[in-house]
């Protein structure tokens, strides 16, 4: 009997600044049972237009998105933050074009962001383990918009030896908020100050999320701090990969 | 003044942090016990939604049920469509009535339709009742939050001002003292007053009543006394009856304070009435549209009129907490501030405030009427794209982007690109310096690329 398939979208920023968190994910999903198809023609989910208020550049994004990712099964997504425009924002982009309306909550209803997906299968990293300590920010879109809380917690609890420590404010936006960081640095930074205060102030050697944005805030923040807590995505860490190099750390 | 240049003045201003953090972080803590003590919140806040959703709806239909009410229980109601026209109707009413001093209770509404401004061009001395307002007033000041007008000041700071500004000040460092003094300089004048005047937390539609919430009692004191009590009150104020205002009321108190009631919830209907012992001869309610009537018909903001401007969305806002109010230049800060600034004062001198929100979505969790504050933020966002406020730049860049991002292959040349070009600026990892992202660089490194994109690497055979 053949497996059953996921696609994966591995999202614009992961495609170019990290793709270990996309060969991770692939690991992962085969590991839960699942052949992985990685769909060529994917690009952006479009969320930059979205959220500059360019509606017409947005849903021009999320036609094409729509149309590459709806022959699948169902899609995975290693964000919440792209899982949430996918999974929230399509639809409501077509209020008023029923056709397109009817695509877009067909995609959405079959659409999962990875952490959450892989928990909802019962799927536990087996054999990992990590010796250290590990601190985990909520991501705002996957937490609001994805209910996404728990289910990172509970797949950490199986790597052996990995000692995870509560984070203050852990539910408090990092201050990436996208183009928000470009467009407003003084105030994200001033948000991000206080974000790495509060990771240093865990005691934790590694901090992890689900949201690459929000971690190369967090990480290039920590960095310029000179702080030495490292920040992985927490798919890196289920793959067994947290022994390799961290966000920023030279391959 | 831009706004950026008002978010500099803020991020600069280390003792505005400390006031911030000090009444928005005991706010939030407070607010989370209560919500954390009630049964079924969550349940409270749909109804919350529901009634407001209601009214709005039918509108004019409550409103007139009000008028109905308030006239036959003795008050007189006026229409006002703009905030000048309702300023005007304010003071000719305290000239009718002969007016040299008013007493005044706080209300947001006064500051939206200019009544401070507008007494001080009439001439009329205008005390100013609540002990935050009376801080604000004393130095010459704007508010700065709709809950604590005053929450951009320190306690060492308005000890300070009460030493320089009151007849007979505190000698004690206490906030007691401090208290003290205020009453002291307060009542005399407060009780003087011609005219009382204050807002309305709700307006009650089938008894025609109003209703204030204080902590201090100064709106009792405010309006009772006087001949005359004028109340100007927004007309999305309104709720069908007096157990819709109490369902809104234990909403409103958890979600501003974390108390379970303010300690003054007083209900006023018409002026004192024979065999009464106190009361004012006159009630006059006036009551304000100022754009409303155009955002209950406006799909993209009618959902703002649920507000009943607890200020929840702004103590738990993170650049509200970085910057404060006054950064947001007008008479509504913080979430709710941005979503009502444009429609009140025009889009396009205000286009920063729907930006300038990471669209964390925590203001929206925390509403007791369930504003969808992002969703309205981004509908401004579209209207500003819409009518060519943004600019060019970015226009431009994320036009040259979607081009991209619309064809894979020249997607996947440019993205190859800007991989390597980025990997040529890292050194041991990280970029410190980057060409036309320096709004990150100048506060933060960036990790450099891994090399070779996730797309290139998995088309070439790569799997793990």
């Amino acid at each position: 009997m053949s497996r059953p398939s996921v696609a994966l979208f591995v999202t614009c920023l992961v495609d170019a600044m990290r793709p270990a968190i996309g060969f991770a994910s692939l690991k992962v999903l085969e590991e839960a049972g699942f052949d992985v198809i990685v769909p060529p023609g994917q690009t952006c989910c479009g969320q930059p237009a979205l959220n500059s208020g360019d509606h017409d550049g947005a849903v021009a994004i999320a036609r094409a998105t729509i149309a590459c990712l709806e022959p699948y099964d169902r899609i995975v997504v290693p964000s919440g933050s792209c899982g949430g425009t996918i999974g929230v924002h399509y639809p409501e982009l077509f209020a008023d074009d029923p056709a397109w309306l009817a695509r877009a909550e067909a995609l959405a209803a079959k659409t999962h962001e990875l952490l959450s997906f892989l928990d909802a299968q019962g799927w536990r990293p087996d054999g990992v383990a990590l010796p250290t300590t590990a601190t985990y920010h909520d991501s705002c879109s996957g937490l609001r918009e994805l209910g996404i809380k728990r289910q990172p917690r509970a797949l950490l609890s199986a790597v052996g030896e990995l000692k995870q420590l509560p984070l203050k404010g852990a539910e408090t936006c990092c201050g990436f908020g996208g183009t928000f960081c470009v467009k407003y640095p003084a105030i994200s930074n001033a948000v991000v100050e206080e974000k790495a205060q509060a990771i240093e102030d865990s005691g934790a050697a590694l901090l992890l999320a689900g949201d690459l944005g929000c971690l190369m805030n967090m990480a290039g923040k920590l960095h310029r701090r000179g702080s030495s807590v490292r920040a992985f995505h927490t798919v890196e860490i289920l793959a067994g990969m947290g022994d390799g190099p961290a966000i920023g750390e030279a391959s | 003044m831009s706004f950026g240049q008002r978010v500099d003045l803020a991020l600069a201003d280390k003792v505005l942090k400390v006031a911030v953090e000090r009444t928005a972080g005991t706010a939030e803590a407070k607010r989370a016990l209560a919500v954390e003590a009630f049964p079924a919140f969550e349940d409270a806040r749909t109804r919350a939604a529901a009634i407001k959703d209601h009214v709005i709806a039918h509108l004019g239909h409550y409103l007139e049920m009000f008028e109905a009410n308030a006239i036959a229980a003795g008050a007189q109601v006026h229409w006002a469509q703009t905030a000048d026209e309702a300023a005007t109707i304010v003071v000719d009413l305290c000239r009718k009535a002969g007016a040299k001093s008013v007493a005044r209770s706080k209300s947001m509404l006064g500051e939206e339709i200019g009544l401070p401004h507008a007494l001080a061009e009439a001439g009329i001395e205008r005390v100013e009742t609540d002990l935050a307002e009376h801080i604000i007033q004393l130095a010459g000041e704007r508010p700065s939050h709709i809950v604590w007008p005053a929450m951009h000041k320190t306690r060492e700071q308005v000890s300070a001002l009460f030493r320089a500004k009151h007849r007979d000040p505190h000698v004690e460092e206490t906030i007691a003292a401090m208290a003290e003094s205020a009453r002291r300089h307060l009542r005399a004048e407060m009780l003087g007053a011609d005219v009382g005047i204050s807002g309305a937390n709700f307006l009650i539609a089938d008894t025609g009543s109003i209703c204030t919430v204080t902590n201090e009692g100064n709106a009792e004191l405010s309006v009772v006394p006087p001949r005359v009590h004028i109340v100007t009150a927004g007309i999305e104020k309104i709720v069908p009856s007096l157990p819709h205002a109490i369902h809104m009321l234990r909403m409103l108190a958890r979600s501003a304070t974390g108390a379970a009631l303010t300690q003054y919830t007083t209900f006023y209907t018409g002026p004192k009435r024979e065999g009464d012992r106190d009361g004012p001869e006159e009630m006059h309610i006036v009551l304000v549209d100022n754009g409303r009537s155009a955002m209950a018909a406006d799909a993209a903001l009618k959902e703002m009129l649920r507000c009943i401007r607890c200020g929840a969305c702004m103590n738990h806002c993170v650049v509200f907490r970085q910057v404060g109010g006054h950064a947001y230049g007008g008479t509504y800060p913080g979430p709710m501030g941005a979503v009502l600034t444009p429609a009140l004062d025009g889009l396009s001198a205000n286009r920063d405030l729907a930006h300038a929100c990471t669209m964390n979505g925590r203001c929206q969790e925390v509403c007791p009427v369930k504003i969808p504050l992002p969703t309205l933020l981004r509908g401004w966002r579209e209207k500003s794209w819409r009518e060519g406020l943004e600019p060019v730049s970015m226009r431009q860049g994320l036009g040259l982007w979607r081009q991209a991002v619309l064809r894979p292959r020249l997607y996947r040349m440019a993205s190859g690109a800007t991989v390597r070009a980025m990997r040529l600026l890292a050194r041991q990892g990280w970029i410190a310096r980057l060409p036309f992202a320096g709004a990150w660089t100048k506060y933060r490194d960036m990790p450099a690329p891994e090399g070779g994109t996730f797309m290139a690497q998995y088309a070439k055979g790569r799997r793990r």
